[in-house]
């Protein structure tokens, strides 16, 4: 089961929940990861120590793509 | 200071200016969208980080020396103007030391509630980490993070780059933008953004200070020198 999680002030919610071999859900996730672009968050997938992936589209095939807030310096 | 630390320090017009297109990371990796926000900075690279910390070095000299020199004029001219040549050894050293703890506080735990949603944060940030810097961060609240320009410490609000050789220490001032987060989500935004584009994180954060490990270690919280000590020695191996 793969998750699309988003940090947010309750440490992090789960968005959505897929597995490639559901349609269904994975259709629901596609459209919950573009509507949470939509209100300002970047996705990305990390990749262990030191790597980390910016991305637009739902990757299926990741097992956890996260959702944060920009960064500005302080 | 020699490098801005302000937004406001640099207009659209100069000449340095750096478009986002043309930044994307050497890695072939996407840039980090925030570089958009700051699209007059020159991208940091190898180059100007060195740049950087020697105009910090020359900078600090440049308070040092003329208190130093005043000092000994004053303690040769009478002995009863010695109080006064103190004073001046007094300000040579406090200098940077003021602009050290300026850099030293980025290292500081940010606020914030410490209930649930951080030990929820906590444990997404554990999952995105190894064993050695989940146990570092447990003791310090830093993360360590090694990377192409040198070690990074990642903290709550704010970064610190050992430079390789261990000798240097950069220290960024930059923050998640949503002040809700818990703290170990801070975090975990900085670490993401850090490791998606570490140059572009390097050219998005405010540098605050530039100077010798030595000094930064001086003036961080107790917890958070052990941190400085791992990171130098990893730094040392570069």
């Amino acid at each position: 089961m793969s998750r699309l999680i988003r940090m947010d002030r309750s440490g992090h919610t789960t968005v959505a929940e897929w597995t490639a071999e559901d349609p269904a859900s994975t259709e629901e996730a596609v459209a919950a990861f573009r509507a949470e672009l939509d209100q300002g968050y970047f996705a990305l997938v990390s990749h262990g120590a030191g790597s980390a992936e910016q991305v637009h589209e739902l990757p299926l095939d990741a097992d956890l793509v996260i959702l944060r807030r920009p960064i500005a310096g302080g | 200071m020699p490098i801005s630390s302000s937004c406001a320090d640099r207009s659209p017009g100069d000449s340095a200016l750096t478009s986002f297109e043309a930044a994307a990371p050497a890695c072939g990796g996407a840039a980090l969208p925030e570089l958009a926000n700051v699209r007059w900075r020159t991208r940091a690279d190898e180059r100007g980080l060195r740049r950087a910390g020697r105009l910090w070095t020359l900078s600090t000299a440049a308070h040092a020396v003329p208190f130093v020199l005043a000092a000994v004029v004053l303690a040769a001219a009478s002995p009863i103007l010695l109080p006064f040549a103190v004073l001046c050894l007094v300000h040579a050293w406090g200098i940077p030391e003021l602009y050290a703890a300026r850099g030293a506080r980025v290292a500081k735990p940010a606020g914030g509630a410490r209930g649930r949603p951080e030990r929820v944060a906590l444990g997404l940030l554990g999952d995105l980490v190894d064993h050695r810097a989940r146990d570092l961060h447990g003791r310090t609240r830093l993360m360590l993070e090694p990377g192409r320009l040198g070690v990074w410490l990642v903290g709550e609000a704010g970064a610190l780059l050992v430079r390789p050789g261990g000798r240097r220490v950069h220290c960024y001032c930059v923050k998640a933008t949503d002040p809700s987060l818990p703290p170990s989500d801070r975090l975990a935004h900085l670490l993401l953004a850090l490791r998606t584009d570490e140059i572009g994180f390097a050219t998005v954060a405010n540098l605050a200070f530039s100077g010798a490990s030595w000094r930064v270690r001086r003036r961080v919280a107790r917890p958070a020198r052990e941190a400085l000590a791992v990171a130098v020695r990893d730094a040392r191996g570069l």
